[in-house]
């Protein structure tokens, strides 16, 4: 017997660049990926309130931050992020009741959500600066 | 030779009835997730932008700093229970792994009771 530990040389399983990218797995990994950049994001939100409960000084330094243009442009994908991750959290509501299953359902709520997570971003970035003057 | 019972051996070691636990708080933070970050959302808008005394004065409201404790706690055990599944599935080494996992708890813990505090501490003054 050679190394016991080495697996015979079976056919390996395809890996993920051999299937043509579809939007349903894209928003599958993309759920992953802002559900881990919001988790990231939750430290200037602890930071914006540990500065609030800091004292005007530190709390102005911290808005300045966020005001600069990373911090805004930061913030943007934030929104974003946070959207679309709520969205997406809604299609598996859906899927956990055991409806939606069917391919033209899950193609439309893929598109339903992507569509609805940029055009909601938008709206509130436009209302901010429209009607709040700025973030 | 094994003396114990059949129900012995397997105590322990299954489900024991929490095996939808993880499921079960995922979905249910999820849900409370959805009136909690919007109103976050909506208290960013209104507040993000403005100056000191009025965020501090309106963060200090009752109205305000329970939704925004009911928002973190919620958050951070969602956060946690996701983060974990994503190191489960992509973190192979057992080690790394565990290493991981502590660091995830530390993390939502620490984000959890940072936040908490300071949204107490504007309540409650000084």
């Amino acid at each position: 017997m050679a190394d016991a530990k080495s697996p015979a040389p079976r056919p390996l399983s395809p890996h993920l660049q051999i299937y043509t990218p579809m939007l349903t797995m894209m928003m599958s990994i993309v759920h992953r990926i802002t559900g881990s950049a919001l988790y990231i994001g939750t430290l200037g939100l602890a930071w914006w309130l540990i500065a609030a409960a800091s004292g005007p000084a530190y709390f102005d330094f911290v808005q300045a931050v966020f005001g600069s243009l990373l911090g805004q442009l930061a913030l943007l994908f934030y929104t974003w992020a946070l959207i679309h991750h709520m969205l997406g959290g809604l299609r598996h509501l859906v899927w956990d009741t055991g409806r939606g299953f069917e391919l033209p359902t899950v193609e439309l709520m893929a598109r339903a959500s992507l569509a609805g997570s940029l055009l909601l971003t938008a709206a509130v970035w436009l209302f901010i600066h429209l009607a709040m003057g700025g973030a | 030779m094994d003396m114990r019972t059949p129900l012995g051996r397997v105590r322990g070691l299954g489900s024991a009835k929490e095996g939808a636990d993880h499921f079960w708080r995922q979905r249910l933070t999820a849900i409370a997730n959805i009136p909690l970050t919007l109103f976050l959302v909506i208290t960013l808008i209104i507040y993000g932008g403005a100056d000191y005394a009025v965020v501090a004065s309106h963060l200090a409201s009752p109205f305000v700093a329970i939704p925004m404790l009911l928002m973190v706690v919620s958050a951070v055990i969602h956060m946690r229970l996701g983060m974990q599944v994503v190191i489960e599935d992509y973190v192979s080494s057992e080690g790394l792994k565990i290493i991981g996992l502590m660091l995830n708890t530390f993390f939502c813990a620490a984000v959890g009771l940072a936040s908490a505090f300071a949204i107490l501490k504007l309540s409650f003054g000084a």
